[in-house]
Formats: structure tokens, sequence, C-alpha cells
């Protein structure tokens, strides 16, 4: 049986004059060319399709087989967490002429795509300080490997110094981008948990094209950002922040320390988990950089009759149209990310969102001081915390997450097998999304625990 | 006179909100003593506020200004717009699959890594290749993926090649993304049959090449038959062959990569594994390799043990990351999702529609347009609008006359090797009847072209902006809104 009938609306009848009408002789003869040392005369080897009934039902026992976040209350952050989402998002973003539409490259049917980038956009400047922003990239990570690249090309240098207080996984894929453009890359030893600024001062140089910073870093931790941009742009490099939107409802703006290139995560943004995908990586910029931001990016025209319209713009940075000269190569986005993070902005307003900064600051606040007057359980790092913070664990540490699972509980992020230096360590994220009596229950396991 | 929408900036008052949150219940602290004011948001945040009916509202308003595959046809060239099955979407939804976070312990994710791993078997056997990643998050994101794998594996033989080959009629991304992972382009030729000069392509290689770059069938919708004899000679020089899986549509379940030479392939699961391309992403662009390439695979990979699945993070030779995670997951349950219901023929069935579709369309379309390689296309083909041309109206004035019929138009003016391109790829799920409206539409504007010019050039009229002003758009960018109207 042919398993997707019910997507492909050719009938045999229509197909047998299809085939006579292009003077084919059989469906065989569409494929002659091929050589038939690599035709597949058997076909694949495949399981037999589902129906869609069956389908449901597989896939939904693969679900039931995880323990999701509604089950389990989430202690884990480090980079996509678990905030609210209100129910308007998905509502917007499953209509189906926003999801099933391409790229808008035809700008007169396209009005609704363009005009929700182009006010994504302005959302993403309002909240960074900057001046220009892109219609997204994939991640927080690969946006900020791309600030890197766009710094070493704005300056012409080839070296970036990042802090070691930047989530490490970013480190990871920034490290694979600089590694295959002969770029340098150099690392910030950490000081009571943030960017070495001494460090700093040594390693920048007129070959450095760019600080790289988190703001609040992996650690969870508001880093005194004051000294960092009047350092980097003494030595002539730009200032890159990797941050926490929502933070930014009540932190000093990158824009406030001085930031050049603004990038980070917007997962947080009415957008789910997803089992770290998709993400939405944002980036923005001040307007002397536009023309080194990649991706694409709407603006703001007008059509023959003098109405306001928007078209992808500035196209000339990009793959299509500059080849191997294009400042990147990335194509698709997250658009419908972008438009969830959009519509939740809109939802939250200023003060609903400022509500879920204060909500998180507060909550794990609380967090914080429950589970560090345990015994055995210690703060890492002094400091202020906006929603993360790490937790030295007793003894030896263990397995301290299954533990917690047997309290229908997921733990924090294990931070030994990112930071040996720190020993058994744990980073735990408290969000607006957990009631006290989750926090509670969460002390009370590791109390079992120590 | 169509109406703009008013700017999200531009509605609700002040006061007004769309969302409420519920009371703190921990004692509360002042906040500066949780924030010192010195770190404090200096700049107020001008969030737009409307209530949720408003918000609602204006995003309705915005869905109706835009074109998706379910308000029409799509034959958006290269992009292999197919419909995106419905159950799809309610399968990513599930909290099992979408309130998962990617560093809870293995041990509660099974079924999604379950998941992962039989969606990698499937890729495995559909494209010839050993193992998968999926980590990059899109198309070109797998090409620098494979970019990166191919660097590191010359690297790893000491070979410090620095040239990546890349057709005339290549995807933009190929170029770009080679040049991004710090090689050097040269271009190959294509010949008069619209395929790889072989000769030309035998005088390009040496051992300064690291790999050649190809999509087959190729830009144009025309299988590179000669491909076994480019695989050998690419191998003979030491490079490697990369397959830009783009196109894999037309082929799925008749030919695969891996058996065509093919070292290393990126898929694009919003293309042929039917999930929605969300108005520009997210995508999916899945990287499988051969067996030599496997061991500098970006880590984590899934792994099937005694005990279960497993993360295995322990590669000595890995690229590192491309991602921060596992990639685009939620996309990849959707075309998982695809996969199963459709089976082994349902994949074959699939391709041979939408080569079959492809042309039948272009067997009507050559009457009225230039056809510059009329042979058998695979799953798309390019007309030429050079007849047109001679009268004032080109192959963008042709596409902005079809929206007016209803149609999103064809990819225009590419492939780069052919004038006043127009390249059309129907795809398996559209039925005849819309195959042959499409073809009046255009035999319509061919013939309105030649008769009365001014009328094409003049389209659209239907739409909710008439032709929009790039160029200045471009000249004096507007990127994000300060308030303020160009005409105040």
């Amino acid at each position: 049986m042919n398993g997707g009938r019910h997507f492909l609306p050719l009938t045999d009848g229509e197909r047998r004059e299809m085939l006579a009408h292009i003077g084919a002789a059989s469906e065989d003869d569409l494929f002659a060319e091929l050589p038939p040392a690599i035709r597949l005369e058997e076909g694949l080897d495949l399981p037999p399709p589902l129906s869609e009934m069956e389908a449901l039902a597989h896939l939904e026992a693969l679900a039931a087989k995880n323990r999701h976040l509604r089950e389990y209350p989430c202690f884990i952050g480090g980079g996509v967490y678990d905030h609210f989402i209100p129910s308007v998002v998905s509502h917007i973003t499953g209509r189906s002429e926003f999801y099933t539409a391409y790229t808008p490259y035809q700008a007169e049917i396209s009005q609704g795509v363009l005009q929700s980038i182009y006010e994504y956009q302005t959302l993403i400047c309002r909240l960074t300080g900057m001046e220009a922003a892109n219609a997204s990239l994939y991640d927080g990570a690969s946006a900020l490997a791309e600030a890197a690249v766009a710094a070493c090309a704005a300056t012409r240098r080839r070296k970036v110094l990042i802090s070691r207080s930047v989530n490490p996984h970013y480190r990871r894929v920034l490290q694979s981008y600089l590694d295959v453009r002969d770029l340098q890359l150099q690392e910030l030893p950490l000081r009571e948990g943030a960017t070495d600024y001494a460090a700093a001062e040594k390693l920048l140089d007129s070959d450095t094209a760019a600080l790289l910073l988190q703001q609040p870093n992996f650690f969870g931790l508001l880093e005194e950002m004051e000294p960092a941009a009047a350092l980097a742009h003494r030595h002539g490099a730009l200032l890159v922040l990797s941050t926490d939107p929502i933070s930014l409802a009540v932190c000093r703006t990158p824009a406030e320390y001085g930031a050049d290139i603004v990038t980070g995560e917007g997962q947080v943004l009415g957008n789910p988990p997803s089992f770290g995908g998709p993400l939405l990586g944002f980036f923005a910029a001040r307007q002397k950089l536009i023309r080194r931001i990649p991706g694409r990016i709407a603006g703001e025209t007008e059509d023959s009759e003098g109405r306001r319209g928007f078209v992808l713009t500035l196209q000339t940075r990009e793959q299509h149209i500059r080849r191997e000269r294009a400042i990147s190569n990335i194509c698709s986005n997250q658009a419908l990310n972008a438009l969830a993070a959009a519509v939740y902005l809109a939802a939250m307003g200023p003060a609903g969102l400022r509500e879920v900064a204060e909500l998180c600051l507060q909550k794990a606040a609380y967090a914080l001081e429950k589970i560090t007057a345990l015994r055995g359980f210690a703060q890492v790092f002094p400091g202020v915390h906006f929603k993360e913070f790490a937790v030295r664990l007793p003894g030896s540490g263990g397995n301290l997450n299954g533990h917690l699972l047997k309290h229908k509980l997921i733990g924090g992020l294990d931070l030994e097998p990112l930071y040996p230096e720190l020993g058994p360590a744990m980073l735990f994220c408290v969000t607006e999304t957990k009631s006290r009596e989750q926090i509670d229950a969460l002390v009370g396991a590791l109390e079992g625990w120590s | 006179m169509k109406r703009e929408q008013p700017l999200l900036f531009e509605l609700g008052a002040p006061g007004r909100r769309g969302c409420s949150l519920p009371p703190l219940d921990v004692p509360a602290k002042p906040i500066n003593e949780l924030l010192p004011p010195q770190m404090q948001r200096q700049d107020p945040l001008a969030l737009p506020e409307l209530s949720e009916g408003e918000l609602v509202r204006h995003y309705t308003a915005l869905s109706t200004r835009n074109h998706g595959v379910d308000s029409g046809f799509y034959p958006l060239g290269s992009c292999t717009m197919k419909y995106n099955p419905k159950v799809n979407e309610e399968v990513a939804r599930l909290p099992g699959f979408a309130l998962l976070h990617p560093c809870q312990p293995p041990e509660s994710v099974q079924g999604a890594m379950e998941l992962l791993y039989r969606a990698g078997l499937y890729l495995q056997e559909i494209t010839g290749m050993d193992q998968v990643t999926f980590q990059p998050a899109a198309g070109a994101h797998g090409e620098l993926t494979g970019m990166m794998l191919i660097r590191a594996y010359h690297r790893s033989r000491n070979d410090q090649r620095k040239v990546v080959l890349a057709p005339d009629s290549s995807h933009g991304t190929n170029p770009a993304s080679a040049a991004m992972a710090g090689y050097e382009i040269k271009e190959v030729p294509s010949d008069e049959r619209g395929l790889v000069d072989l000769e030309a392509l035998r005088q390009l290689l040496n051992d300064e090449v690291a790999a050649l770059m190809l999509t087959n069938p190729n830009t144009l919708g025309l299988f590179e038959q000669d491909i076994l004899e480019i695989a050998a000679a690419v191998h003979d020089v030491g490079g490697l062959l990369y397959y830009d899986g783009a196109n894999l549509n037309a082929i799925m379940g008749h030919a695969r990569p891996g058996d065509m030479g093919f070292d290393v392939v990126h898929l694009n699961l919003h293309k042929t594994f039917a999930t929605p391309h969300g108005g520009g992403g997210p995508g999916s662009g899945p990287v499988g390799v051969k067996e030599h390439l496997a061991p500098f695979l970006p880590v984590p990979l899934v792994e099937k043990g005694e005990k279960g699945y497993f993360w295995k993070d322990d590669l000595p030779h890995t690229i590192g990351k491309v991602h921060g995670f596992h990639g685009n997951f939620g996309v990849i349950v959707k075309a998982y999702t695809y996969m199963v219901m459709m089976g082994a023929a349902g994949l074959r069935r699939a391709a041979a529609d939408a080569v079959l579709n492809a042309n039948y369309l272009m067997e009507r379309l050559k009457n009225s347009y230039a056809l510059p390689y009329d042979r058998r296309c695979k799953h798309e083909f390019v007309i030429s609008a050079r007849e047109q041309k001679k009268r004032g109206v080109s192959a963008g004035d042709i596409a902005k006359a079809l929206l007016d019929y209803g149609f999103h138009p064809p990819t225009v003016y590419f492939p780069l090797i052919v004038e006043e391109a127009l390249m059309i790829e129907p795809t398996e799920t559209e039925s005849r009847e819309t195959l042959d409206r499409f073809a009046e539409a255009l035999e319509e504007i061919a013939r309105l072209a030649a008769e009365d010019p001014a009328s094409v050039l003049a389209a659209p009229h239907t739409t909710p902006v008439s032709r929009l002003d790039e160029v200045s758009a471009a000249r004096r960018p507007r990127v994000c809104w300060t308030g303020n109207r160009k005409s105040d």
C-alpha cells in the first residue's frame, strides 16, 4: 500500500493521461536518464506506512515516554527556559497564512509576514536599545558566532576574546565557526564567576576584534559591565553582549552599557523549550554596523500609490545575490519563532514583561536562600542573580538528578562536566512558572539527599 | 483604495494589557535589594499595550495580507512548497515533545531520543549514508556543517586543501557556505545540456580541491546523468563530493546520493519532508555522512545501548557543536511523522508525481515561453521570458502579473545561467486542475505581454499593496520604527 495517499491528489487515470501528454511510455520513463547502477529497483527498506490514526498513536506513545515540564517541574535553564506562554501566541502562529509561507520574496503578497518581522525588529531594538535588528538567526549560540564573525569583518582583525562566564555550549559553537576561518578565540578566566577584566586588559591588543560577554552570565549573575565598553573601545574592539531578553525589562540595557552588537536567545519570548529547538537567535546592532548584520532584514518603504509597505532589504549582503562574497550563508531563519516572540511581547506589554522579570528575581532569590540554608549546600558565586544560581553540592556530588527524578522533579544543570574546577556543583533556574510549593518540594528533595 | 494595517505601536492605549500573571507567592523583597539601582534599566521600555482581543485582530488582519501554501499554489522553484500535513502540527505540540528541556536527564527523555534515533535511520536509508547529525537548523547551516566536516577530514590527513568547486547553476548558499568555512570558490561551467561540463570539471580538479558541491537534480531540474564519472573524477584527486539536498524530492525512493558516490549530504526537512517553512523558518538541515567522515560529526550523537538511548559525547575528532542543543527538534518531529505515514512506496510515489507534475506543466508552457533546456525534467524546470522581454516585459513583471491570478510566482532570475529565468516547481501535492489553471494564467500573461505589455507592467492590482519601492528601501534603510513616517 502507498502511504500518504491523502497528500497526493493525482489519480491513476490522471497519471496515465499526463504521461501520455508528455510522451512518456511509463513512469519509469520519467527516470530514464538515471544510470542503471544507481536506480533503486527494489525501493527503500522502511517500515510499512501508517495511517494518520496509527501515526498519531505511535507518536503519542513516543511522547508518553518523556517526562515533560508540566508533569515534573523543571529547574534547568542554561540557555533554554520554561517561561509561561499565553494561549494567544500559538493561536496566531497557528494561522496557516503565516506558518505555511516561504521567505517573503514576493512582497506584495507577503505583507503580513514582512510587517510582523518589521514589528519584531522594532521590539528587539526597544528591548536592547540598539538601532537595527534582523529577522532572526538559528539560536543564541549561532547568533553570538555570527556576531564574532561580523566584528572581525568590521574591524579587519582576527582575534576575539570571550569570557568563560559565557554559556559553554555557545563557546563551543563559536569555536567551530572561528576555527574554519582561522580566526583566533581566546578565553578569559573566571573571577568570582564573572569576567576577569584584568585578564581582558592584558589580552586585548591591536588584533582583537571583539570582547564577547554574557549578561546575565551563564551562572545567572549580573556582571559589573561598566568597564567593558571603555576597555574594548580603547583597543579598537567592539563590545558584543549575549543577553536574556526577559531580563531587559528590569536590567540595564546593552545600549546603556555601551555594547555595539547584542545577540541572545529569544526562545524565552513565547516559544516552548521543544527539547532545544526550534529556538530564536536575535541579532541587533548600532546603526553604523547595519550592513554587517547577517540574514534577512525587513525595511519600510512605500508602494506606487504612496501606501506604507515592507520589503526584504539590504539584500546585497546576502548569499542569493553575493554568493561567496556574502557576509553570511544564512538563508532560512526562525521566522515563526520571531513571530511568536513579537506576539508574546505585545501580549505582555511593558507591565507584564516587568512582572515576569520581577517574579524571576524574587523566586530565584527565595530558592537560593532556601537551598543554601540546607546543610552542605553553598552558593558558589556571590553577587546579583537574575533567575539562575550555582550551588555547590555536599560531599562528592553523585547522581542528584536521578534522586530528584524519583521526586518527580527535573533537577538542575550539572556544572561539573562544564566547569571541572568548581567540583560538584549545580546550576538551578527558577522562573515565574515555579510556584512556592514546587520550590519547596525541590528544597525538600534536596534536603532528603544531603 | 486598500488601507494600511497600522503597526502594533500605533494600536492600543497606555494601561491596556494582553496577559495576566499570578501574584508573587514567596515573601517579597524590595526590588532595590535584589537588583541594585545602578543595574536597573534607565530607558523606559516602550512595548505595545493592547488587550488580547486587539492583538488577535491585528495579527488576523496581517495574516489576511499573506499568501501561504494553504492559501494557494506556491510553485517557488528549489523550495519544494508542498502541502504541510496538519497531523504534524498536532504532534509537534504534544507536551511530551514541546515541553522538554534539552538538558533533562536522558532517562526522562527516552521517547524524544528514540524519535531522533529512528528519524536518523530513516534518513540514512533514504540517502544511503551511514550516520546523521540533526544539529543544523536549516539547509545552509547543514552546508556549513558539511564544509566543516570536509575540512576536518582533510586536515586529519595533513592535507590543507583550499578550493571548493560549485557549478555556475548552484544555489547561492553553496559558495557562501564554502566561503564561510574558509574555502576559496571556483565555479564549474555548465555545458549546452545544462549539466556539469565534465571536461571543464576535469581541468579544475587537482590536489588543491577539497570538494565539489553538487545539487542533483540541479537547479535547472535536470539530473546530472554523468554523476558516476563526476564522482570518480573528484575522488581520483582526493576530493570529496557534497550533496545539496534541496532537490531530493525529485528522486526520493528512486536513487540515493550515497549510491551516486556522495560523501556528505544535507537535507532540507522543510522542503522534502513536508514541514512548513514558517514564513522564513524554522527549517531543519540534517547532515548525513559516509563512514569515513563520521568521526568528525558534531556532538552529542544519540545512540542506542543496552539500557536505552544515550548521548555519545566522546568523539575525539569532532568539529564540536554547530547548534546550542540538538537542532530544530520540533521540526524533526514533524518530518518523522511524515516519513512514517509515507513509507517507502509513498515517498517513491511522491517523487514520481512531483516529476510528472513538473513535466506536464513544462510541456504546456513551452508553447508560450522559451524553454532553454528542452529535455525531460525532474521536479522543476526553468523557462525564460526572453521573448517577452523584447516587448519590455521581464520575468519579474510576469511574476507580479501572476499575483492577480491568486498564484505565488515561481522563483525568478535564478539560476543565473538562464536569462529572465522563471524556475517552476509544482510539487506532488498539486492537482492537475491547479496545474491547468496556472498554465492558463501564464499563457494569458504571455498573450498580454505581446498585445498589451503596459497592462502587465501595471500589475499587481488586487494585492494589499501595489509594487513596492525596493530601491529607496535599500538606499535609506528604515528597519526599526521610530514613530515618524517618511512623509512627516
